[in-house]
């Protein structure tokens, strides 16, 4: 399975180990990853805030680029936020015809053009609705028995449903614990699994924005989570990078670990913490979870 | 008919006695609403289950309540739709969240939520000198304002709030939507005024995080957060208020970043939405307190090797050069246009043929919201608005 992979800011930034763990589970599960690496940041709702048409123009021309990869080829990125920012643009660009060529109209002195019904989903979607959960299951060499996870969603890839495409054939909004089981975990019920993480509002309400934070991992320990997992990276800056001061803020010891989801699969299609990254996370998994026993069967 | 059961959330404050479940099977035909459910549950079964209930049409918005987890109309939502997000068949109704009960599934609005309203000035400022005969608006400016008027001021968003959750002084998605349907009158004396009290109160439009939860929960299409960004908009791009919540300077230190190396560079942005969008944010006062109180979590970056030194200093170079460039020319071109382009689908809706072929030719400049601004439909169904 060919796509174009949209790696995102974070994930080459505070968030390296996304990135990298993407770059080791691909292979493993026969998905080429063409790297889009002329696209541009999505502008995460803050640019389309400043500027619609330029949020619009920026995706339009990511859109252009991973259509160039191949007129059917699906798109795929590693973070929800980006999901939500893009699929807001593709929204508008796709609902005129008249408003997409006045956007196309930005692009064309580079050769490109954006064709209406570009495919981009992220790695959480395009696994349980094209690769197919029992095509991953035939691929987990060490099953997550016994490790507890909480699913971490992050707002936009689960709201507004309507636009995300969330329905009765599509229930986008519980994928993750359909994957988490499939990798043979057992999936963590709490309060915050879809909530936000506070990010957005992290340096104009730095308290509220941890207390989100805090909330949330509080939450999934009372619940008896060994660790958390999301497919945003954002959310994992104020989950995990800034767990120490959430700690302070909500006054209690949280010590969650977090997972990107490429990692959680990592670790099932055996591989090592130490490839996946996980020793650059802030709270790290391994000092909270004894993976010779939460993850019985071995690397085969 | 069909038998439904009904799990209700009961409580009386004043009792001294602690919250319970209460069920009752009820039995109505499945396309009638869960309102009528409870108020047969009432009638049958026990006379003292507390709800507020009027127009029964999704009008009056009085009997807001959570169903399932999700806030809405008790009035406007089906017993078999209820019974599809039920988890163990007994469809769950509790009163709405972020406001204290008053009894059972009544909850106290004038604590919170018309406290809010009022916290906005929701009256219209006149322009002076007020016109002999009617004011002269553009058609697409009213229609965009008439998202907000569909408001019934239910408290659904409020419900569901979460930025009221963690901060029960945020002004929350009602009452700043409310503000946004007079800022955004072009009829109104005072829009820089209230966009900048809303852009300086710690709890106003930039505590709003972002989460999409008053999209989906409110009945009546009003997207209150798109509101609350529009306000944004007119605060920043408008009015340029650098406010003292670092809203303007985020979003100014993040739209110049982007430009200039096509990438977030995280570790920049950080100090200069504090300090200050340019090189110098990082050495402002403002940005150096801030290091001070994250030097906790740098510390623990640095040590992992999540963050570098390097990565610290140096702008991310992910994007090759001649791609950084055609991503910078781009911005001078949109941003140096002095007319906006706009899409707002809640006036222009979709293409009539959303699945057709590339067939309009567009080749005329389209300014703020008047792409196809004659489609507008303020009498369109608001739940069927494409932008909800």
């Amino acid at each position: 399975m060919k796509v174009a992979y949209w790696p995102g800011c974070v994930s080459r930034g505070f968030t390296p180990e996304l990135h990298g763990s993407m770059e080791q589970i691909a292979p493993l599960l026969d998905i080429e990853l063409v790297e889009l690496d002329r696209a541009s940041c999505c502008g995460a709702g803050v640019i389309a805030e400043h500027s619609q048409e330029l949020a619009d123009t920026l995706n339009a021309r990511t859109f252009a680029l991973a259509q160039q990869v191949g007129s059917d080829t699906m798109m795929m990125n590693i973070c929800s936020t980006c999901q939500g920012a893009q699929t807001e643009c593709q929204e508008r660009l796709d609902a005129s015809a008249e408003y997409r060529a006045l956007v196309n109209e930005n692009l064309a002195e580079y050769g490109l053009e954006y064709r209406k019904g570009v495919k981009n989903k992220n790695l959480l979607w395009l696994l349980v609705e094209d690769y197919g959960l029992d095509e991953l299951r035939k691929r987990v060499k060490r099953p997550l028995t016994n490790l507890k996870v909480g699913p971490f969603y992050g707002c936009y890839i689960v709201r507004p449903t309507d636009r995300l495409g969330i329905d009765d054939e599509y229930p986008r909004d519980t994928y993750m614990s359909l994957l988490i089981e499939a990798l043979g975990g057992t999936v963590i019920e709490y309060a915050g699994a879809q909530k936000c993480c506070g990010f957005p509002i992290i340096t104009m309400n730095k308290e509220a924005s941890l207390r989100q934070a805090g909330r949330h991992l509080g939450d999934a320990a009372d619940a008896d989570a060994d660790c958390l997992v999301t497919p945003c990276p954002l959310c994992h800056l104020n989950l995990d990078l800034q767990q120490p001061l959430a700690e302070r803020i909500v006054g209690r010891e949280l010590n969650m670990p977090v997972l990107h989801l490429p990692q959680l699969i990592g670790l099932a299609l055996g591989l090592s913490p130490k490839e996946l990254g996980l020793g650059r996370h802030i709270v790290k998994p391994t000092s909270v979870i004894d993976w010779s026993t939460s993850v019985i069967a071995g690397v085969a | 008919m069909a038998e439904f059961t009904l799990r209700i959330r009961r409580w009386d404050p004043e009792s001294g006695e602690a919250p319970y479940w209460d069920q009752h099977t009820i039995d109505l035909e499945p396309h009638r609403s869960v309102l009528e459910g409870i108020l047969q549950a009432k009638a049958r079964f026990d006379g003292s289950i507390g709800i507020r209930c009027s127009c029964r049409a999704a009008i009056c918005g009085s009997c807001g309540v959570r169903i399932n987890g999700q806030p809405g109309l008790a009035c406007h939502t089906h017993l078999d739709h209820a019974l599809k997000g039920a988890k163990d068949g007994v469809i769950e109704v509790e009163p709405m969240g972020n406001m204290p009960i008053i009894k059972d599934l009544i909850v106290d609005m004038d604590a919170v939520h018309w406290k809010k309203v009022q916290r906005v000035t929701p009256w219209l400022i006149n322009k002076e000198p007020i016109p002999e005969r009617e004011y002269i608006v553009p058609h697409h400016n009213m229609v965009d304002i008439t998202q907000s008027m569909a408001c019934i001021q239910c408290g659904a968003c409020v419900s569901d709030c979460l930025s009221m959750e963690v901060d029960p002084e945020f002004i929350g998605p009602a009452a700043l939507a409310k503000a946004y349907r007079f800022a955004g009158d072009p009829r109104d004396a005072q829009q820089f005024e209230r966009v900048k009290d809303l852009a300086e109160d710690p709890h106003g439009i930039y505590d709003c995080t972002h989460c999409f939860k008053c999209i989906e929960a409110c009945p009546k299409g009003v997207a209150p957060m798109n509101q609350i960004m529009r306000l944004r908009r007119i605060a920043t791009g408008t009015h340029h208020i650098a406010d003292r919540n670092n809203g303007e300077r985020h979003e100014s230190a993040f739209v110049s970043l982007v430009r200039d190396h096509g990438l977030l560079w995280e570790a920049e942005l950080l100090p200069r939405s504090y300090g200050g969008d340019s090189f110098f944010g990082k050495f402002a006062p403002k940005a150096g307190m801030e290091l001070l109180d994250s030097l906790p979590v740098i510390a623990r970056g640095l040590l992992r090797r999540k963050v570098t030194p390097g990565k610290a200093i140096m702008p991310p170079r992910d994007v090759p050069k001649d791609a950084r460039e055609e991503i910078k020319r781009i911005f001078e071109k949109v941003e140096g246009r002095d007319e906006v382009r706009e899409l707002n689908l809640y006036i222009s809706g979709y293409d009539e043929d959303a699945e057709g072929a590339e067939t309009a030719s567009a080749s005329s400049a389209a300014p703020q919201g008047q792409t196809s601004a004659e489609r507008g439909q303020p009498g369109m169904s608001p739940e069927e608005s494409p932008t909800r």
